[in-house]
């Protein structure tokens, strides 16, 4: 079958999957762990536990603060030493739960024996209970709570269900080891979502340079014998794994702008996510655990890791049990290199969408910006086909409504243009500032409505 | 020749007559009738556009002004009183006279007092560095060093300190427009009145942390002890959410709490001497001692008076 | 712009064969003299140091050099300089920033300026090929020569002993007209390192051949043929190295092609019609005014905007 691709911009960065041959180990608990009420898009989630509570781990210790939200389970058993506000990893304040460990005893009615349950509930409203009791958030990056987008509005259905395997950033690894690891709970819970859908079928897209995770995942569906989940192959290409572009490389459509991929009958989640599910649905455990790569260039392979990491973990804690930050770091990044944010704070917590502490050395460092010569590599690169350097301009003018004729608010934030720009110009910098300004426009507008 | 410079001198001579006539009657029919006030009110206006008032330029804030007939909602900050009372004069109506005001950092998050903690690679643009992170120090709420304020005021007043990584006011050159105000997305910036002779006191911190974080992040922060609060006796300064503020229309400028500030957060500017800590420090314990003496008089005989009456 | 420094030094060295050391004392003025007016004002005038860009003035030195005579005198090619940095470049913010190409605006000033200097073009027989220095016109200059006084083409050619073939051997041109394989060469080598895309030279020379091709098969007499048209005067050079230029070309696609077509067709109705022997320099500034408008007109497509 041809290898399918989205059809507009992307760039091919080096691949350095560093860790990909590292099997997924379990981190021994730390002292202490601080859940962050932030982990998710949407409200702030509210404790529902006060300091001096003795909690047990997967016991809800926070719960919705509004439609778009989600439950927050503690990661382990311990009690609840203060509620406050700690600096999270680009170091704002953010409200915490910090529980101190004492042993590890989880709350009743959580399956922890690893046997794989194949027999899929038959009430799609018990399903979705279970995935928002369960705190089930995306973990491809955006962390969008799981049981609202598996919910359509009335009227929108399902035409296929798209399972994001793409891993499209360099470095990150967590993803591909899960779909080694964990296959047949991933296909699971594929297999869980089709049915609150009503019955859609399922791509699971991969990306070329996986095949090892390709084969393992196909053999897997086949054992299982789910109807109507295929795996595609994904052309080796950045953003692969954006939910714009897997839609248009998968089912050949667009979703339009400020449309929703249930617009189109897309509905796209992560392989992680999957997992997730299989666990909240068939387990009816929490989402407390998750993966996560600790790679670089300027560690040794030896000291790469793939980490069963429980939320609230401090990354200093997980980066000084995989040896420390390694010498010639110059930059240390939660997520990809394209996507994700650089730390300026090492001791926040981990939260539900942590993918990864990165070490990078003093290659990835910012060059000095040149002035624009309108070459427009940066309008080749777009994945959205918008044109960065005039975007940039705009903003530098304030021209707010040119910004939003030239589609500013269109913008995945996917880091294209800067990476492809030869004059070094902050183009991603900047059009996230006017992005901001015209959702606001646009916002005002549709309130006054 | 001579004929052919003879009818060209004619031909455009009468073009020209014609056109001027096609002019003439062109302006006269889609003539605007504009009240002549506003033009004059524009030219009083010191043209900078810089829309310190409000409005989008001068010519707005002159239309604004003659359609309200008053000057209730205009105010030019950069023309000042001198200019505000010749269009009132235009206007014939009266102005409220304010105090003439100035720019004032707050943040003394000096690269010697607030260490870095991480390096800033983004756009230089504090804009952009306040949506990115919690910036390159400890502070949440300090000067991010970028030079928006600089970049937006039209007076060339602001200049970075490169020493201090912080903005200065040259305050002969600062009309008060607003614009570094709006500019600065942790709003440190704030319009102060000058002060007698160019004396005023004031907080230079925002941070809102709690004492001992904020003190952990720079050593200049307020930390809220609520000293100064304590100190002075006109009512001027509230402590609010871990930071001190002091309201300029009731400070009287005796600098004590300038003295007791344990963290040298309060910053007196303008004045002819520098502060000397001690002999304030004194007279605020002289004041307390006389005070305290005072009380335990008033106090007894009342003790006095229950005992006899129980 | 580093690649375009590489790109260009085949052309160079040929020049530099053909033409001696008065090509090399042409091309060191004018890279000198560019770069360091560039410093000059971006130190001085304007006083932003940073605004000195280095290698894209050097590359405007070297554009610049390639479409002077070797006979240019050194204060000639200083004007030059100054046209191009000072008023192209510079005054209108420094790189990025001007509407016209800087190299071809120095061209066309120092062409109306000193036209005598600007049209003396020797023979490339100075340089190490051969001995005799001679000087005379262009091809394009021989023909608009001859057409003037009344002769057809193939006489013209004839009587200045020029064949298809010599033409392609040894024409005489400024330093960077005279060698096609050279500047095909670097070229290629920006088209493999992606640091131009082909669309509008390829749109250019498609322009040029089409109507040579036409107006050469209505009249071969009057009208000169698509070889002819497409290794003589600056084409090559024009569409390879000027017309490229990214600040003053558009930035998409199809934009770029508008743009090639519109400089094909204005140099062969200046070549055919107009005056002057050679229009590539006219034609690209002409098409430079045109930029920001066809930037406006044409627009990447965009995701879920269909």
């Amino acid at each position: 079958m041809a290898k399918l691709t989205f059809s507009i911009g992307g760039i091919h960065p080096a691949d350095k999957k560093l860790a990909k041959d590292c099997k997924i180990e379990t981190l021994p608990l730390p002292p202490k762990v601080y859940v962050s009420m932030f982990q998710h898009l949407g409200a702030m989630a509210k404790p529902v536990v006060t300091v001096g509570d003795s909690v047990k781990a997967g016991q809800i210790i926070a719960e919705p603060g509004g439609f778009i939200s989600a439950y927050i389970h503690s990661p382990v058993s311990g009690k609840v030493t203060a509620i406050g506000p700690r600096k999270d990893l680009a170091g704002f304040n953010q409200m915490h739960i910090e529980i101190e460990v004492q042993g590890d005893e989880w709350a009743e009615g959580i399956d922890l024996s690893p046997e794989l349950v194949t027999a899929i509930p038959e009430d799609r409203d018990f399903i979705l209970d279970r995935i928002k009791m369960n705190g089930v958030v995306g973990l491809g990056g955006a962390t969008f709570p799981t049981h609202v987008k598996l919910n359509p509005p009335p009227g929108k259905t399902a035409d296929c269900l798209i399972l994001n395997g793409a891993e499209c950033e360099p470095f990150l690894t967590s993803d591909f080891r899960i779909l080694l690891e964990r296959t047949d709970e991933i296909v699971v819970g594929a297999a869980i979502m089709q049915k609150v859908l009503g019955g859609c079928p399922c791509v699971i897209g991969i990306e070329e340079n996986k095949p090892e995770a390709i084969e393992a995942v196909r053999a897997s569906v086949n054992r299982l014998g789910y109807p109507g989940i295929r795996v595609a192959t994904l052309r080796k290409r950045y953003p692969q794994g954006g939910e714009k572009q897997l839609i248009d490389a998968v089912m050949h459509r667009q979703v339009r702008s400020g449309g929703l991929p249930i617009d189109v009958g897309a509905v796209v989640q992560n392989v992680a996510t999957s997992l997730a599910v299989y666990e909240a649905v068939q387990k009816n455990k929490p989402l407390v655990t998750n993966t996560l790569t600790v790679t670089g260039d300027v560690i040794d392979p030896a000291r790469q890791h793939n980490y069963l990491f429980r939320i609230g973990m401090p990354l200093s804690y997980i980066a000084e049990y995989a040896g420390g930050v390694p010498e010639g770091t110059v930059k240390i990044v939660s997520g990809g290199p394209m996507m994700g944010k650089a730390i300026a704070n090492l001791d926040a917590a981990t939260v539900k969408g942590s993918s990864s502490i990165l070490y990078l050395g003093s290659s990835t460092l910012r060059h000095a910006a040149t002035p624009c010569i309108s070459c427009g590599r940066c309008a080749d690169a777009c994945p959205m086909g918008l044109e960065p350097f005039l975007l940039k301009r705009l903003y530098d003018a304030q021209d707010i409504e040119a910004l939003e004729k030239n589609a500013a608010q269109d913008c995945i934030e996917c880091g294209c243009c800067q990476y492809s720009c030869p004059a070094y110009v902050p183009l991603l910098d900047n059009i996230r500032m006017a992005k901001a300004q015209v959702m606001g426009v646009i916002r005002a507008r549709n309130a006054k409505k | 020749m001579t004929n052919t410079i003879i009818w060209t001198v004619a031909i455009l001579t009468c073009l020209g007559l014609l056109l001027s006539l096609v002019l003439f009657w062109v302006a006269s029919k889609f003539k605007v009738e504009e009240d002549p006030r506003i033009d004059e009110i524009e030219k009083t206006l010191p043209g900078a556009n810089c829309g310190g008032c409000g409005f989008a330029g001068c010519r707005a804030f002159a239309d604004a002004a003659v359609k309200a007939g008053n000057l209730d909602k205009n105010y030019c900050p950069v023309g000042g009183s001198e200019v505000m009372n010749k269009v009132a004069a235009i206007l014939g109506c009266e102005v409220k006279e304010s105090a003439p005001m100035v720019a004032v950092v707050r943040c003394n998050g000096s690269c010697a007092n607030r260490p870095k903690i991480n390096d800033y690679q983004g756009a230089e643009s504090c804009k952009v560095k306040a949506a990115l992170y919690g910036g390159d120090t400890g502070c949440l709420f300090g000067c991010l060093g970028c030079g928006d304020c600089v970049a937006a005021c039209a007076f060339g007043a602001l200049s970075m300190n490169p020493e201090t990584g912080l903005p200065v006011v040259d305050e002969s050159k600062c009309t008060a427009c607003g614009k570094c105000v709006a500019a600065c997305p942790k709003r440190i910036i704030e319009l102060r009145a000058k002060g007698p002779r160019g004396m005023r006191v004031f907080v230079s911190c925002t941070n809102k942390d709690k004492g001992p974080v904020a003190r952990k992040a720079c050593s200049a922060a307020c930390i809220g002890c609520g000293l100064c609060e304590k100190t002075c006796t006109h009512g001027a300064i509230t402590v609010a959410d871990n930071v001190a503020y002091i309201d300029f229309a009731k400070c009287k400028l005796c600098r004590e709490c300038e003295a007791v500030c344990p963290t040298g957060a309060i910053h007196g500017v303008g004045f002819p001497k520098p502060l000397d800590k001690e002999a304030v420090k004194k007279r605020i314990a002289d004041r307390k001692a006389r005070a305290a003496e005072a009380a335990k008089a008033a106090v007894q005989p009342e003790v006095k008076k229950e005992e006899s009456n129980g | 712009m580093l690649d375009v420094v590489i790109a260009l030094l085949p052309a160079l060295l040929v020049s530099f064969l053909f033409y001696g050391w008065s090509e090399l004392l042409v091309i060191a003025v004018s890279a000198v003299s560019c770069v360091g007016l560039e410093w000059l004002i971006a130190r001085f005038v304007m006083k932003r140091p940073e605004l000195f860009s280095g290698s894209s003035a050097l590359v405007t030195g070297l554009l610049l050099a390639m479409n002077l005579p070797t006979t240019s005198p050194w204060w000639m090619i200083v004007v030059g300089a100054v046209v191009a940095i000072g008023i192209a470049k510079m005054s209108f913010g420094g790189l990025g920033q001007n509407i016209f190409n800087p190299a071809i605006t120095a061209r066309v000033f120092l062409l109306i300026s000193f036209p005598v200097q600007m049209t003396n073009w020797a023979m490339p027989t100075s340089g190490f090929i051969a001995a005799d220095a001679v000087s005379g016109a262009t091809p394009l200059g021989i023909i608009k020569e001859g057409i003037k006084s009344g002769l057809p083409i193939p006489e013209i050619l004839e009587a200045n002993g020029m064949s298809a073939v010599s033409i392609l051997r040894d024409i005489g041109g400024s330093g960077g007209e005279i060698s096609a394989v050279a500047l095909l060469v670097g070229f290629v080598y920006l088209l493999i390192r992606k640091v131009v895309k082909p669309w509008i030279p390829l749109s250019i020379i498609c322009t040029i051949a089409l109507i040579s091709l036409i107006f050469h098969g209505i009249d071969p007499d009057r009208f000169t043929g698509v070889a002819f048209n497409l290794v003589t005067g600056g084409v090559l050079l024009g569409a390879f190295f000027m017309a490229t230029d990214y600040v003053t070309s558009p930035v998409s696609n199809w934009g770029g092609v508008v743009f090639g077509v519109g400089i094909g067709l204005i140099v062969m109705m200046i070549r055919y019609f107009g005056s002057y022997p050679e229009g590539m320099s006219f034609a690209i500034l002409i098409m430079n005014c045109f930029v920001p408008l066809i930037n406006r007109a044409f627009h990447q497509k965009k995701y879920g905007r269909a």
